[in-house]
């Protein structure tokens, strides 16, 4: 039982950390490296409010999403709206995706180290035990898995019954018709990037309250993004929340039973399984 | 660009102050070259840029080295190795060839220090490891004879620990059970395999026993399955990142050990800065002691120099290796390394981490192995032939 | 053989007997950079020779690099110094070959994700059998200089060329460009897709792990984090790209700006190094979309149509 809850625990920090880089991979297009990044700096944030001025972790969500939306739909608008304009197919956008966002990630790397410095940030925010069915667990995660589950929630909700949420899920689905039954396309995906952005800075303030950072560990969430986004399919967000929940269950099953030192290797693993048997990820769409 | 500019700065500054005597000597290259980005980043900006930063703001203030009689600035130069050793081996070929540097630091970590090694050799620059800590000591400074090093083994590092730990229960204090987790990195596999025979020797039951992957994420499974084994100890081998997740999970899973043990980060003035009161009583790696007037002067000037304290280990060692590079410089009147590496290997130095003698092994024999945080500074409580060690204290509780 | 084509074999001869020239100059500076172009040289020309047919984007380099670098590691100690590296590549050509024939079939973005992935299981599979054994880092203390090691990375670069040349006339490779086309076409006009894609796999994982092999005795002290590190997959893409894939002699001509450049800023602003290198990337990416090659082809193609007209 706590193995499941523990599990499910990091499945809820991994959907935080994959859910923007599917909005940003499924919709806006973007094969994003600087995922990763956005997450430090949205941790950042966090712990220079909570260490500077004593403003809780949670309350600095508010405080980063618009922030990260803006600087979002500057970066999708000023670098990488003339890549899409540019590109002749899905393929070239993503090569160019890929080499754009790796030069992106290093500006950020760089202007993070420039600002806050090469150390360690970690500061402590409800490292109290929480007791659930005779188990401990972290508050902290606790409170985490809840602000994932509001996240998620909400947004798997506005996709799914708004207007503008169905129409991100039409360019999603195909930019192409989209287009034809009068959707703005660029503007759309615009917002998405700056969404996926949004909600991946978030992620980072809700982590940055139980993990270690620094400057230079973004890309350890870029890879598990990744992955998970992945394995449940590219633009589902409902896939990614389940790969989240499986990959967390999976790997604290396996450090639980078989052993810590293979967690990661079974997450490789695992994912290898996934795309040999079901390339297009657990909810994705076969590609046409 | 910005320190070096700094530095020309504080150079130019104490060239006016003294232009008497730093007016005709051209400054001293010294070449650095440590991680800024990359794996080690957060550890070698805790523990080794601002030491290089601290002395060569001191010498400058001072007027400079006094080499034969000529009062020489110094001038620092330095490389980011992105945690890289090539990066590091073409940057101090670079020091060498193209920047002419007088001196070359030794990098940091235990692998880029190996790395660094042969063309450091080659050079026949001195490298005076603070921050490497091996059990090649023998074999190393037998292949490279100017390679020495001030941190120790990581035998007696392990073994310090093992040692606290019979002691305590050899008075009674606490039980034979140990739980001994660690990082799956070269360092936490080194530790780990001189500890675990020596726990065993020393009559102690391994209750649990585990590795984690570096970059592990949820360290609560290890956590809890280490509070199920019902130790009377928790030894982990760890690194940074891991040091604090694992002393949060023991916080949350309410661990209740009389021991509690963690490696590197554990004496980082950080890793109080965030526990606070939880802190107290947590073993760790290294040690200082505290009650010398030199340690606190120098951990005073560490401060004020850089704005953030130095950790109470690998950090004053580091400071001691740029002193024993000055003494030497200057007591032999010269920058002819040949001379330079004689003059280390025959006398002994006072540092701030007290008196420091090579031994044939280009070894530093003795050295703090465990310290513990007691009424919030981080105490030495075992060397291997160190003054002012204190007593341990029994974990009691996270509150 | 046209005369063209012996033309080419000579240029190319010539390019690099005067590139092993380079250690006669004593200059450690410039062999240790050497090195560095040497080792990125041959891996970008031969991650190009799959990926630039293919258009398949593999960031398993580092995978079969650090496979190589570990078999020096292991094997030092038991073999002879000369036979490793071979063994090394016979290993990689192996695990390339498993590898190709598991995943080929997957495409686009999924190839990519796939082959990050799979560096990081190697690496933390060898991690946890290191810690199972108390393996610890392991030492490579040989008497190999930079001189030695850039020699035979040129060595490997001779061959790398000559197999891209030799692939290029060859029946493997034009069924390649025609799957990098269209795969459709390709299998219509009857070509085994799968098998032209995984013979090209092999190139680049043997070579990969041959130049880990090689690089080995330069590290010294082998450690999973050192041999297995994902920027290495990343640099090897980018720096061909910066070539450009479509002909072969395109990496080589992004892989020396790049690591010149790489040099030039790491030098001047230590303390910027990595926020002054995502700029210049992203000036390089927009500016160059089509790496070198195309800006050579374009420049080519005005001064043609320059010549039409006069």
């Amino acid at each position: 039982m706590d193995i499941i809850i523990t599990g499910l625990l990091l499945g809820g920090t991994y959907a935080l950390i994959a859910t923007g880089l599917n909005l940003q991979y499924g919709v806006a297009r973007i094969m994003n490296l600087a995922n990763g990044e956005m997450l430090v700096v949205g941790g950042f944030t966090a712990f220079a409010l909570y260490t500077g001025a004593g403003i809780s972790p949670v309350l600095t969500l508010f405080i980063v999403a618009p922030i990260a939306y803006a600087l979002n739909w500057a970066i999708y608008r000023v670098m990488l709206r003339p890549l899409v304009k540019r590109a002749k197919s899905r393929g070239m956008l993503e090569q160019e995706s890929i080499l754009t966002t790796f030069g992106l990630s290093f500006t950020m790397v760089g202007l993070m180290l420039w600002i806050f410095g090469g150390s360690y940030f970690k500061y402590s925010f409800l490292a109290r035990p929480f007791v659930l069915f005779g188990d401990n667990y972290g508050l902290n995660r606790i409170v985490a898995f809840l602000c994932a589950v509001i996240i998620c929630g909400v947004l798997y909700l506005w996709l799914n019954h708004s207007r503008a949420g169905m129409a991100i899920r039409a360019v999603a689905v195909s930019p192409e018709s989209a287009r034809l039954v009068g959707i703005d396309v660029p503007k759309l995906s615009a917002h998405a990037f700056a969404i996926g952005g949004a909600v991946t800075a978030m992620g980072g303030a809700v982590i940055s309250t139980f993990l270690t950072l620094d400057a230079s560990t973004g890309v350890i969430f870029t890879m598990k993004a990744l992955i998970i986004v992945i394995m449940g399919g590219v633009g589902d967000i409902r896939g990614t929340i389940i790969a989240a929940l499986i990959l967390g269950v999976g790997e604290t099953l396996v450090a639980s039973l078989i052993n810590p030192g293979l967690t990661l290797a079974a997450a490789y693993g695992m994912f290898i399984l996934i795309l040999l048997f079901r390339p297009q990820g657990l909810f994705g769409r076969k590609p046409t | 660009m910005k320190r070096r500019t700094a530095l020309k700065a504080a150079v130019a500054a104490s060239a006016i102050v003294w232009a008497g005597a730093a007016f005709a000597a051209d400054p001293i290259i010294v070449g650095a070259v440590a991680p800024k980005t990359g794996g080690l980043a957060g550890g070698s900006v805790v523990t080794h840029w601002p030491n290089i930063q601290l002395w060569a703001g001191e010498v400058n203030a001072r007027g400079g080295l006094n080499v034969g009689g000529e009062m020489r600035l110094v001038e620092v130069i330095e490389y980011d190795d992105q945690t890289n050793p090539a990066e590091t081996i073409k940057a101090i070929t670079r020091l060498a060839t193209q920047d002419n540097a007088d001196i070359i630091l030794a990098p940091y970590s235990t692998g880029l220090n190996i790395a660094a090694a042969p063309i450091m050799d080659k050079l026949g620059f001195p490298q005076i490891t603070s921050t490497a800590a091996t059990d090649q000591v023998g074999e190393l400074s037998k292949q490279f004879p100017n390679m020495y090093f001030l941190l120790g083994s990581s035998s007696a590092l392990a073994n310090g620990a093992v040692n606290v730990m019979a002691e305590m229960r050899d008075k009674g204090e606490i039980g034979s059970r140990i739980a001994m987790v660690n990082v799956a990195d070269a360092f936490g596999i080194e530790l780990a395999a001189v500890a675990k025979p020596s726990f065993e020797a020393a009559g102690f039951e391994i209750v649990y026993e585990t590795s984690y992957p570096l970059g592990t994420q949820d360290l609560s499974p290890i956590m809890k399955a280490a509070k199920a084994a019902e130790p009377d100890a928790f030894v982990a081998w760890s690194y940074p990142p891991d040091t604090f997740g694992l002393t949060e999970q023991a916080m949350i899973e309410d661990l209740n050990v009389k021991v509690f043990y963690t490696a590197v980060a554990t004496a980082f003035p950080a890793y109080s800065a965030v526990f606070g009161p939880a802190a107290e009583g947590v073993m760790g790696i290294g040690g200082v002691n505290n009650g010398s007037a030199d340690f606190l002067d120098y951990a005073a000037r560490h401060e004020a120099a850089t704005g953030q304290k130095p950790d109470y280990w690998a950090s004053g060692m580091m400071y001691a290796s740029l002193q024993i590079l000055e003494q030497s410089i200057e007591a032999s009147g010269t920058l002819d390394m040949a001379v330079i590496n004689q003059y280390i290997k025959d006398h002994s130095f006072e540092t701030v981490m007290g008196t420091i003698d090579f031994d044939e092994n280009n070894n530093n024999a003795s050295y703090w192995t465990v310290g513990q945080w007691q009424g919030g500074e981080f105490r030495g409580i075992a060397s291997t032939g160190r003054d002012g060690a204190v007593a341990p204290v029994l974990k009691n509780g996270w509150k | 053989m046209t005369t063209r084509d012996w033309k080419n074999l000579v240029l190319g001869a010539v390019l690099l007997g005067i590139a092993a020239l380079l250690p006669l100059t004593g200059d450690a500076y410039a062999i240790a950079l050497g090195v560095n172009i040497a080792m990125y040289g041959v891996l970008a020309t031969s991650w190009a020779l799959f990926s630039g047919p293919t258009h398949y984007i593999s960031l398993a380099t580092a995978a079969f690099f650090g496979v190589g670098t570990y078999v020096t590691a292991s094997g030092i100690d038991v073999l002879p110094y000369w036979a490793l590296p071979p063994l090394a590549g016979i290993i990689g050509g192996i695990l390339a070959g498993i590898v190709g024939l598991a995943t080929l079939r997957l495409s686009g973005v999924y190839f990519v994700i796939f082959t990050l992935g799979l560096a990081e299981m190697i690496r933390q599979i060898v991690t946890w059998r290191q810690n199972a054994t108390g393996h610890k880092g392991s030492y490579v203390l040989t008497d190999l200089t930079e001189n030695h090691i850039y020699w035979q990375l040129l060595g490997v670069a001779a061959l790398v060329y000559l197999a891209g040349w030799a692939i290029g006339r060859s029946r493997l490779g034009f069924a390649l460009r025609i799957i990098g086309d269209d795969e459709q076409v390709a299998s219509h006009l009857g070509i085994n897709t799968a098998v032209s894609k995984v013979a090209l796999f092999i190139v680049p994982g043997a070579v990969a792990a041959i130049v880990g092999a090689m690089i080995a005795p330069r590290y010294i002290y082998i450690e999973p984090s050192t041999a297995f590190t994902p920027m290495l997959s990343f640099q090897v893409v980018i720096m061909a790209m910066l070539g450009g894939t479509g002909r072969l002699w395109g990496p080589i001509v992004g892989v020396i700006p790049f690591t010149l450049l790489w040099e030039v800023i790491s030098v001047s602003f230590p303390n910027q190094t990595t926020l002054l290198l995502g700029l210049c990337f992203l000036l390089i990416v927009y500016l160059l979309p089509n790496g070198f090659v195309g800006l050579f082809q374009k420049i080519h193609a005005r001064a043609l149509s320059k010549e039409a007209y006069q």
